[in-house]
């Protein structure tokens, strides 16, 4: 039981992690209706401007909020320089850029800041947490982040004239322009915010993955399933998705089928629920004029 | 129900016949060049080129299904090691004579990707594209799993012989396999040609551009969407087979998930929806990661991104719908000097 225990709450932290890169996936679908296979390479890169940053010698915060700000720049300057100029509507021809941005980015990284893994600090204390040893500090503190951004993130999306003008801008380019809605800018601020949260997700990540350039890799597979899992268009869901597939994860190579085929059985699991909920669990049923 | 093409049997205007005729000419030629290939290159060019028709008849597959019927599949690389293993096992467990696999490779990934096709019916677009993308990520995994080791090998992988050429025919084994390579891709070029210009590929293009009109129309758009998936799955599943006997060797991580997205990219950079796009793909798959290499040894990967978004930016429509492109403004200039002069 005691170990059981463990395994659903190691589950939960790297669900954490699970859950705030699948945020960014949502953020940029609400923004854009795309999903980007390389924000888990952008994440990525910004850690690794993080760690070039504290090596630098400046602290922990300014570094962070100087990669967040960085990385809000870096995915505004995508959508202004390359996507806004590649002029196709079909999604598999996106998915050719996105793919190409993501070999960039991981080839890049690894050509600025070599191949060897590297050692990311953690802004929370070492040592138990409460005396207990199921979580530790930095997990729980990972998943008090990811908490406190969804929540700013939601805010601003419900509650700002900025956050309407960008979500209608995704879901009707064409009525916003006539009401005088800057459409490309707010593209691009949708890409800077996905890009921003990634970014917190990255710094989050590397310290318990530590920081290479391959790290995102599987993070970023278990954290599309997340995404749709809890429906594409639901932060919320996206967050317990994540929480979700991460038990799975945990719990199923424990005890089922053991660490080789997890990442196989956990994906077919959620591909089942998908079967019975083709929108994910908390998506709205797009409906379509015919 | 009258399945009559009024394109085929209207007599053509002498414009569009020349044009029919041009067409003709550049696909012998084309044919031609291919046959006299691997006499005139070394027989590490002939592999690769080998290599190019493998890659074109899996692109063909996967454009059937991806271009024409509009399903995304990102799991394709699995059928390839389905058809890769069948194959590589027949061979080296059973002495089953290299020809005699690629069939049994068809019809074995035609029936897994029918039952494939049929949950993934309830799936669209993105997670349709998570569903597949499941099935390239597993697919290694199975094949390294301990209680397939027996037939499999494991992560170590099976290693078969090359065929000599037979009938005492005076060929190196690479340009016997490119021959041999050759004939299956033809064949299977016309048989794609002819599945999609007919009836059925009607059918899958029209539930691509609009699945209820299609069905108001009297298309059983469930039928057409699963039988899509098996016969993209058996082009694939040949290609594979082909693929293993070329390269001798199989193991599970030369099929993982890369694999799935190259085949992918292939399809889109060489046109989607398009036959000759097809061998288009297929030589961007095989060659441009070596070009990218040449150019930057420290960021190869780079390089080849910058390839990928740059084809996007330039041949939004692939490399195909460029030389359509170029061809009609060609053809316009033409006319437009020939009415001027």
């Amino acid at each position: 039981m005691d170990a059981f225990l463990h395994q659903v709450i190691g589950g939960l932290a790297t669900g954490g992690i699970y859950a705030s890169v699948a945020l960014a996936l949502v953020m940029i679908h609400q923004a854009t209706h795309l999903l980007n296979f390389a924000q888990g390479e952008m994440a990525m890169f910004s850690t690794y401007i993080a760690w070039a940053l504290i090596n630098a010698g400046v602290p922990y915060w300014g570094a962070f909020f100087l990669t967040i700000a960085f990385a809000f720049v870096l995915g505004l300057a995508i959508q202004h320089f390359v996507m806004r100029n590649i002029r196709t509507t079909s999604v598999l021809q996106l998915v050719i850029v996105f793919i190409g941005l993501l070999v960039i980015f991981n080839s890049v990284a690894g050509w600025i800041f070599t191949y060897t893994i590297k050692v990311f600090p953690s802004p929370f204390p070492k040592g138990d947490l409460l005396g207990q040893k199921y979580l530790s500090p930095h997990e729980l503190g990972a998943i008090g982040v990811t908490l406190v951004v969804l929540t700013l993130l939601w805010a601003f999306f419900r509650f700002t004239s900025l956050g309407l003008a960008m979500r209608a801008a995704a879901q009707n380019p064409g009525s916003s322009r006539l009401v005088g809605i800057r459409v490309a800018w707010m593209l691009a601020l949708g890409w800077g915010l996905a890009a921003a949260v990634g970014a917190v997700a990255g710094m989050m990540v590397a310290p318990i993955v530590y920081l290479d350039p391959n790290m995102m890799a599987g993070i970023l597979l278990y954290a599309f399933a997340a995404a749709l899992i809890g429906g594409i268009d639901s932060p919320g869901g996206a967050v317990l998705g994540g929480f979700l597939v991460g038990v799975l994860e945990n719990v199923l190579g424990a005890y089922v089928v053991g660490n080789e085929l997890k990442l196989g059985v956990a994906l077919v699991l959620i591909i089942g629920v998908l079967l019975v909920k083709p929108s994910g669990l908390f998506g709205s049923v797009q409906v379509t004029r015919v | 129900m009258s399945a009559v093409a009024p394109a085929a049997t209207a007599p053509l205007s002498p414009a569009a016949a020349s044009q029919r005729r041009l067409q003709w000419i550049g696909l012998a030629v084309v044919i031609a060049v291919a046959c006299a290939l691997p006499f005139l290159v070394s027989n590490y060019r002939t592999f690769q080129f080998t290599l190019v028709l493998v890659y074109a008849i899996a692109l063909l597959g996967l454009n059937i299904l991806t271009g024409y019927n509009g399903q995304i599949s990102l799991g394709h690389g699995a059928f390839y090691a389905i058809g890769a293993y069948v194959a590589a096992i027949l061979m080296d467990r059973f002495g089953v004579p290299y020809w005699a696999t690629v069939p049994v490779a068809g019809a074995l990934c035609l029936v897994v990707g029918f039952l494939f096709g049929l949950p993934a019916l309830r799936l669209e677009g993105h997670y349709l594209a998570l569903a597949t993308f499941a099935l390239g990520v597993t697919m290694p995994q199975l094949l390294k799993n301990k209680a397939v080791e027996k037939w499999t090998g494991g992560v170590q992988g099976i290693v078969i012989v090359k065929p000599d050429a037979p009938f005492g025919l005076k060929l190196s084994p690479d340009q016997w396999l490119y021959l041999f390579t050759l004939a299956i891709a033809v064949v299977m070029f016309v048989i794609g040609w002819n599945l999609i210009r007919g009836r059925v590929g009607r059918a899958l293009v029209a539930i691509r551009d609009h699945p209820i009109a299609a069905s108001a129309m009297g298309i059983d758009t469930a039928r057409y969407k699963s039988l899509a998936f098996g016969v993209s799955a058996m082009y694939t599943g040949i290609a594979g087979s082909l693929g293993a006997i070329a390269i001798q060797f199989v193991a599970p991580d030369s099929f993982a998930v890369g694999l799935s997205i190259g085949l992918l990219t292939g399809i889109v950079i060489g046109g989607l929806a398009s036959i000759p796009g097809a061998i288009f793909g297929a030589i961007f798959v095989q060659f441009i990661p070596n070009i990218a290499d040449q150019i930057s040894k420290a960021a190869p990967w780079a390089i080849y991104g910058i390839f990928l978004i740059g084809f996007m930016f330039l041949m939004p429509m692939g490399i195909n719908g460029a030389i359509r492109l170029g061809w009609a403004r060609l053809c316009h200039r033409i006319a437009a000097q020939q009415k001027g002069g």
